[in-house]
């Protein structure tokens, strides 16, 4: 089981703050996750709908698309920061 | 210089600027620089009553960390501080600041404006606007999301 945790707009399409997911075999890459999620409902849908602007981070470190979800605990998904 | 392990603060309240220079530079005679940078909310010509700042909360100081070790590695500097601050912060109140203090000025404004441009893009943290009026707010990224849609378009 991994924790997936959503923020900003993410948070609200999607329509809760995180959730204990078990990901399917198929999800090995964060882009794989993305178009995992995807399928899950028109909430992800709405939430992943330009899914190369979503960032992600593996255990609160920054990820690309490329990299693989590997033993991630925590997941999250956010998008692009407006801090400062 | 040896740098002294930069004070990082994300929190609700308020911060007094000459409180944390002082706290970097008290009782010291070597240091010849201090940069600060603070970062305020605009009314953005009196539409904007508020904005709502969400953050990661683990990750949110991690980061800051992260580019705080960057900058002492970078450069020459002795002591850093950044505080940033979430929550609902008003126009003419402060969301962030950031301190970098050194021998000589080069390596505090440019580790300074260092910390400052990364943690834009790097630090996770969000602004919501309300504007005067209306009851729902909007994600200050949304444009982002909009320009990066319009590209998708272009290739």
């Amino acid at each position: 089981m991994v924790k997936l945790i959503y923020f900003s707009w993410v948070r609200e399409r999607v329509g809760f703050n995180e959730e204990e997911i078990e990901l399917p075999d198929g999800v090995a890459t964060v882009r794989d996750l993305l178009g995992w999620l995807r399928t899950r409902g028109q909430n992800y849908q709405h939430a992943l709908e330009f899914p190369e602007i979503i960032r992600v981070a593996l255990d609160q470190e920054h990820a690309n698309h490329e990299d693989t979800v590997g033993t991630a605990k925590e997941i999250a998904l956010f998008p692009p920061m407006t801090g400062g | 210089m040896e740098s002294r392990i930069p004070t990082i603060k994300v929190q609700t309240a308020d911060f007094n600027v000459a409180a944390e220079i002082e706290k970097l530079t008290h009782g010291r005679t070597d240091i010849g620089a201090v940069v600060n940078f603070v970062g305020l909310c605009r009314s953005e010509d009196d539409t904007l009553e508020a904005l709502e700042l969400e953050h990661y909360p683990g990750m949110a100081v991690k980061q800051l960390e992260a580019l705080a070790r960057e900058a002492t590695d970078r450069w020459p500097l002795d002591g850093v501080t950044i505080i940033h601050r979430h929550g609902r912060i008003e126009p003419g109140q402060q969301i962030v600041l950031v301190v970098a203090t050194s021998m000589h000025r080069d390596a505090a404004f440019e580790g300074a404006r260092f910390m400052m441009d990364y943690l834009k893009t790097d630090a996770p943290f969000w602004k919501k606007e309300h504007k005067v009026g209306q009851t729902d707010g909007s994600w200050v990224d949304a444009h982002d999301a909009d320009l990066m849609a319009r590209q998708r378009w272009a290739s």
